[in-house]
């Protein structure tokens, strides 16, 4: 079933007329800049997602506050949608914009306005890159943790908004763990403080809740994220294996042993060699499997705990552990699997990346049945692994320009989704639903659950205009996607008609 | 792992009987005072209403240390929990209070206090992984998991965390745990609070194995853990005389000298640096200066000013000392606390109150 908007089973949305809307705006906002002809508005059809692509009615790109509220405003007046968008780097599609709704960039909110040392936070506007954060604190000897690995592009809204994680997050947690307080407007463009410049605030949680809320309850202004003190040294080791399950179970017994890795990242053949070609990391290139654990902190403590590492990998059945000599193979080692993705798409000419957390238990299992879904779909698989937190990268591989193979991925993928359900995971680690994962959300929740979600929805934006069709599908949807996927002769969701 | 961890047949599950008691109770409009382990009664308004009793919905459903996660029904006793999780070496690291011996795993995620730790560890919000709870609408659902990482719809399990049980019934709760630390010191310095406040900026900025700092006006108390190399080189660093780890237990539930004082006891939570806060009464400070115990008698609008002048707010802990314990919401925060308390129990048979009078 096709992920682009669809008003039969998604909802129908409001049409206004485009000329009447772009002269109000225009009158009411005449220093907001407006994109409106066909050329300015194509390089804002897609995010990340580069798949699917929908051409927005109109994109504004705001440069004060009071913009973005005038801007809410009328779209709220006229019954509008709005998408938010940061610095475009999602790859659910959560900024995927729609042909009747206002594409809003906030990426020219991008000052850093306060970092304070000693209170160990630092103020920003949302379009801050967030590797900008880090970068401005460093000279503090401080750091802002979470990670993805776009951290050189994204955008620290966008991190909010998707609840973005990174190859750190075992120890060092998610944005929801590093952020402070969000600033937002509401779907009417009120002003609203969500958490506090203490560690809570009075309430509901409110702020967790928009953490990760894909741009659906609220419009994110101003950002306070909390500073780490750097690690005093890190260390990387590398292990190979002759098998995946082995360095499966090498993960479980680092932490069985009361160790907290900084980052523990594995790599299967395909991955590595596709690296090892691209970056020459030093990589065994025969090995089934790789690890790389990354132990950071305080010397003497590192030092200890490599050694405690070392010991568990041999034992665990390691055909080889190297620990990174200095600093520059330490980054050789990192590079690799930074690049894992890219040097992917080496291979083939267009890949397709999933985002699926499991128990980590089930790593064995799930990497088999996905060996053998490669084998039923033709096409060839990849897998890099967040094996520290159970979230695994299964790459695709397939050529767009091949009649089927897109589709065929798609499915492929969908399929490996569904996994990570039945085994007790998760549709999506990272990554977000967007529009991506719109479909398999219906496999994860029941109609109950997903009602639940829609109350909430319903509780800060009754209309639905904020970034509607995303994150969380509707019960129609629901029911014809079912309809596709009957288990044991049952359809889900019997109650609801069918189209 | 040969140790036994946890019995999974001890234990009983109660959901169809809960679920049925709140399906009847939206029929009938009937409020619930849900009801754990009665150990924190005290903390929010009080609710005139039918006990829902969770204790009775008991037993850790599922615990395994190398996924570093546990699962168990809300009525579990906390104790049960902490000591399963002892023997696996490892721990809630959120170091929450249990206010006596009947506390239940869904009242420590509904009251979402947290220990001395929190500022370094964090808070039961950031470890909750996934919930099981009925809702206002009559349904038993699930939300999140077992995994670190869950992005899937939004994250109503970090939201019920603290929500004092106005939002629905928590049934089951799955936890992040972490190994305990290798080793553990507790240090004591004197020193005026101004200077602690400072060493502690700079400190944070540092890579120091700090988990707890505590002050009572004239003496700061530290606590150091991680592995023996770096908790003893610390140790040495900053100096002090050593210091009964019990003192964290004791400031964590509570049982110190200070809490004896007659007079209200306060909750302000500000930012941790502060300065020292000028008002009637004594002050401990705990969570590095972000959490700061008030025994005063001063009125509730001057201690609410007090918070909210350095970007805080403040929570009383005694019962019966004014009408609203928490700190009044802005306006739009109120109204959103409105329609989504609506939306989510529509028959407003939740705890009704029990947070805020019109919530």
């Amino acid at each position: 079933m096709n992920i682009l908007y669809d008003e039969r089973v998604d909802g129908a949305l409001h049409s206004v007329d485009r000329a009447e809307f772009l002269h109000t705006l225009q009158s009411r906002l005449p220093d907001l800049d407006i994109l409106h002809a066909a050329e300015d508005l194509k390089p804002y059809e897609c995010d990340g997602l580069s798949a699917y692509r929908t051409t927005p009615m109109l994109v504004v790109l705001p440069r004060h506050l009071e913009e973005v509220q005038s801007v809410l405003r009328l779209c709220h007046e006229r019954k509008v949608p709005v998408v938010a968008r940061g610095a475009g780097t999602g790859l659910s599609g959560g900024a995927l914009p729609l042909e009747k709704g206002v594409l809003l960039v906030m990426a020219r909110f991008n000052k850093i306005l306060e970092i304070d040392p000693a209170g160990r936070f630092a103020r920003v506007q949302p379009g801050v890159r967030n590797l900008a954060i880090s970068q401005a604190a460093a000279p503090h000897g401080l750091y802002y943790a979470p990670d993805p690995s776009s951290q050189i592009a994204c955008s620290i809204g966008g991190n909010v908004a998707e609840n973005a994680g990174g190859v750190h997050c075992l120890k060092y947690g998610l944005t929801v763990h590093n952020v402070l307080k969000v600033e937002m407007l509401s779907v009417e463009g009120e002003r609203m403080t969500l958490g506090s410049d203490a560690l809570d605030a009075p309430g509901f949680d409110l702020l967790a809740l928009f953490t990760g809320s894909e741009g659906m309850l609220g419009i994110i202004t101003e950002v306070t994220v909390k500073l780490l003190p750097k690690p005093q040294v890190a260390k990387v080791l590398l292990a190979a294996f002759d098998s995946v399950e082995k360095a499966g179970r090498a993960v479980g017994d680092i932490i069985a042993a009361g160790i907290i890795p900084g980052g523990l990242e594995m790599m299967d053949n395909l991955a590595i060699r596709a690296a090892e070609d691209f970056i020459h990391a030093g990589y065994p290139v025969e090995a089934e499997a790789i690890l790389l654990c990354e132990l950071d902190g305080v010397e003497a403590d590192v030092h200890d705990d490599c050694e405690r590492v070392r010991v568990l990998l041999e034992q665990a059945g390691a055909t080889e552990v190297r620990l990174a000599r200095d600093e520059a193979e330490r980054v050789r080692f990192w590079a690799g699997r930074k690049n894992a993705f890219p040097a992917v798409g080496r291979l083939s000419p267009d890949y397709y990346c999933m985002d699926g957390t499991i128990p980590r238990r089930e790593l064995p299992h799930v990497l088999g049945a996905i060996a053998d879904l490669s084998a039923e779909y033709n096409l060839r698989v990849a897998n890099v692994f967040h094996a520290g937190d159970g979230n695994m990268h299964p790459l695709i591989l397939f050529d767009a320009n091949t009649p089927g193979e897109l589709e065929r991925a798609e499915a492929f993928g969908g399929k490996i989704l569904e996994l990570c359900v039945k085994v007790g995971g998760s549709i999506t680690g990272e990554h977000g639903v967007g529009r991506e994962k719109i479909n398999q959300m219906c496999a994860q929740f029941n109609s109950d659950e997903l009602s639940l979600f829609h109350a909430v929805k319903a509780a800060f934006d009754p209309l639905g205009l904020l970034n509607p069709g995303k994150n969380i599908p509707t019960l129609h949807r629901c029911a014809e996607f079912g309809a596709m996927h009957v288990h044991h002769g049952q359809l889900p969701f019997p109650d609801l008609e069918r189209f | 792992m040969s140790t036994v961890l946890f019995d999974p047949a001890h234990g009983s599950d109660r959901s169809a009987d809960l679920l049925a008691r709140v399906q009847q109770a939206i029929a009938e409009r009937t409020p619930l005072f849900i009801r754990g382990g009665a150990s924190k009664t005290f903390y929010g308004r009080p609710v005139d209403a039918q006990p829902l009793d969770l204790a009775g919905h008991t037993g850790i459903v599922s615990y395994d240390p190398t996924e570093l996660v546990i699962t168990a029904r809300a009525g579990t006793p906390l104790r049960e929990l902490q000591a399963a999780l002892e023997r696996g070496g490892q721990m809630l690291a959120c170091e929450v209070p249990c206010f006596g011996d009947n506390a239940t795993v869904g009242g420590m995620l509904a009251a979402g206090l947290s220990g001395p730790r929190r500022p370094w560890a964090g808070s039961v919000r950031d470890f909750v992984l996934g919930t099981r709870m009925i809702s206002g609408l009559g349904t038993h659902l699930r939300f999140g998991g077992e995994v670190m990482k869950n992005v899937a719809g939004y994250d109503l399990s970090r939201l019920l965390a603290g929500s004092l049980g106005c939002l629905g019934v928590i049934t089951e709760a799955s936890f992040k745990v972490l190994p305990k630390y290798r080793c553990r010191v507790s240090l004591r310095q004197a020193m005026p609070l101004q200077m602690a406040l400072d060493k502690l900026g700079e400190w944070g900025q540092q890579p120091i194995p700090l988990t707890a700092a505590s002050h009572d006006g004239s003496t700061l108390y530290l606590r150091l853990e991680g592995n023996e190399g770096s908790v003893r080189a610390a140790a040495e660093r900053l100096g002090g005389d050593a210091l009964d780890d019990s003192y964290w237990d004791d400031l964590r539930e509570q049982r110190l000298a200070f809490f004896d004082d007659p007079r209200p006891l306060w909750r302000l939570s500000v930012p941790a640096l502060t300065a020292p806060l000028a008002i009637e009464g004594e002050q401990l400070i705990d969570w590095g200066g972000a959490q700061r115990w008030l025994k005063s008698s001063a009125d509730a609008d001057s201690i609410r000013q007090l918070a909210a002048a350095a970007n805080g707010h403040a929570t009383c802990f005694t019962p019966g000392v004014v009408d609203s314990p928490f700190q009044p919401l802005a306006a739009p925060i109120l109204r959103f606390h409105q329609t989504l308390k609506r939306n989510l129990d529509p028959q407003g048979i939740f705890n009704p109150g029990r947070q805020y009078a019109d919530v």
